[in-house]
């Protein structure tokens, strides 16, 4: 069955997308993809999405998002788009090797924590290799962790393994940090928290069955390589646009990111609409995203009825 | 907790995981993981499918340290698959329901 629009990704930007094109009448098809709920699933609590003066946490927030989307006729799939051809209409979807057509597609897919590159850090993903001290730092109570960077996610993500770590090391490329005065000095102040200054990770060490037990660590100044043991490594090095399917498809900027006409969700294709961190390395809020997923809605409804 | 899904604990786990004479996907969860939430309908889905044919649990890591630290969870949402007595299968993080029940349709 063709479809009118058919949105990928489902953070706060998809699924309000969802919620508006199901409330017009378009039976919207979600998909859901790897990380259903996107990147506020894996906050805590989320203190600054109007409405919620007590705050709410990331996952009841896309929860009463998701609810919301599908009261209205929202179809939700946790299904992940894998390829996609936007040559002619109607657009063709792929989840495996199954087909999707739709008039309009409606992209949301988010951005994902970034990481070194390292074929070791990639082996020891789940095994102490982690992006998400939320999810994982409770499995390192009394142990010895590394955040890799210098911004204030990586010092947010310090401290908050300090309630679990008993020694908790940034590692960082430059010799001053780039976090915000007020968070660089509670790096400081902390008595669990020491830093690796001008340090790059070139290896992580371990097996998948022993988890990681250290780091090689390169001193970006001298050249010079020594090794440091620990237990776990959490990476804050920023993000990345989850745009690796839609590269020649799409018109996307040096960094990846989907490129949208100003004041609009088009994207280079007509038809085709972006929406939240796909296409904005800026803002990056869960309510800049919802509202960018509106307008993404009505972009496609109006492009519908021409 | 749906009723084809067993509650696991660090009491029961050598009886009901170990000694089963059917394979058993284990999830480890907690109540503040999100993408826990986010896999837990899929695998309630996974139970009812596969009734009979393979024992589905789940195992809250707050309060049943002892497992998680014997089979080395570093990360959860984890999904570990026991056949006889022995880890088959693992699978680290939220996955589309295919990636799980292709890897057990293997040890079935």
């Amino acid at each position: 069955m063709n479809r009118k629009v058919i949105i990928i990704g489902t953070g706060p930007a998809g699924l309000t997308a969802a919620i508006y094109a199901a409330r017009a009448n378009l039976q919207p098809l979600v998909f859901e993809g790897q990380q259903p709920g996107g990147q506020l699933t894996i906050t805590s609590e989320v203190e600054n999405f109007p409405g919620f003066p007590e705050g709410i946490t990331g996952p009841e927030l896309m929860d009463s998002l998701r609810k919301q989307a599908q009261k209205f006729g929202a179809e939700t799939v946790f299904n992940q788009i894998t390829k996609v051809d936007f040559s002619r209409r109607p657009f063709k979807v792929w989840s495996g090797d199954n087909l999707y057509t739709s008039d309009t597609v409606i992209i949301s897919t988010g951005a994902s924590a970034q990481w070194l590159g390292l074929k070791s850090e990639k082996k020891l993903m789940g095994y102490g290799v982690s992006a998400c001290a939320t999810c994982d730092g409770f499995f390192y109570r009394d142990k010895k962790v590394l955040v890799v960077g210098g911004g204030d996610s990586a010092a947010e993500e310090a401290i908050f393994l300090t309630k679990f770590a008993s020694e908790v090391w940034l590692v960082h490329r430059r010799d001053e940090l780039r976090a915000s005065k007020i968070m660089t000095q509670r790096i400081m102040d902390n008595p669990k928290i020491n830093v690796h200054w001008n340090s790059v990770i070139t290896e992580v060490l371990g097996t998948t069955d022993s988890g990681v037990v250290g780091v090689k660590l390169e001193d970006t100044k001298t050249g010079t390589i020594r090794q440091d043991d620990c237990d776990g490594v959490f990476l804050a090095i920023g993000h990345t646009p989850n745009t690796e399917i839609f590269n020649t498809k799409l018109e996307l900027n040096a960094k990846g990111y989907i490129v949208t006409k100003p004041d609009s969700t088009y994207t280079s294709v007509p038809g085709v609409f972006a929406c939240g961190d796909v296409q904005d390395s800026i803002y990056r809020q869960a309510i800049t995203a919802a509202g960018s997923g509106c307008m993404a809605a009505i972009d496609a409804e109006r492009y519908l009825e021409d | 907790m749906s009723k084809e899904i067993v509650e696991l604990t660090d009491a029961n786990f050598e009886d009901e995981v170990l000694k089963s004479e059917i394979p058993v996907l284990v999830d480890f969860w907690a109540e503040w993981c999100g993408p826990c939430k986010a896999i837990a309908p899929t695998i309630a889905e996974i139970a009812g499918e596969y009734a009979g044919k393979a024992k589905i649990g789940k195992l809250n890591v707050d309060n049943n340290r002892d497992s998680a630290m014997k089979f080395g969870i570093r990360s959860i949402p984890n999904l570990l698959i026991f056949n006889s007595g022995s880890v088959a299968h693992q699978i680290v993080g939220a996955v589309p329901k295919s990636n799980i029940t292709t890897l057990l349709d293997e040890v079935i």
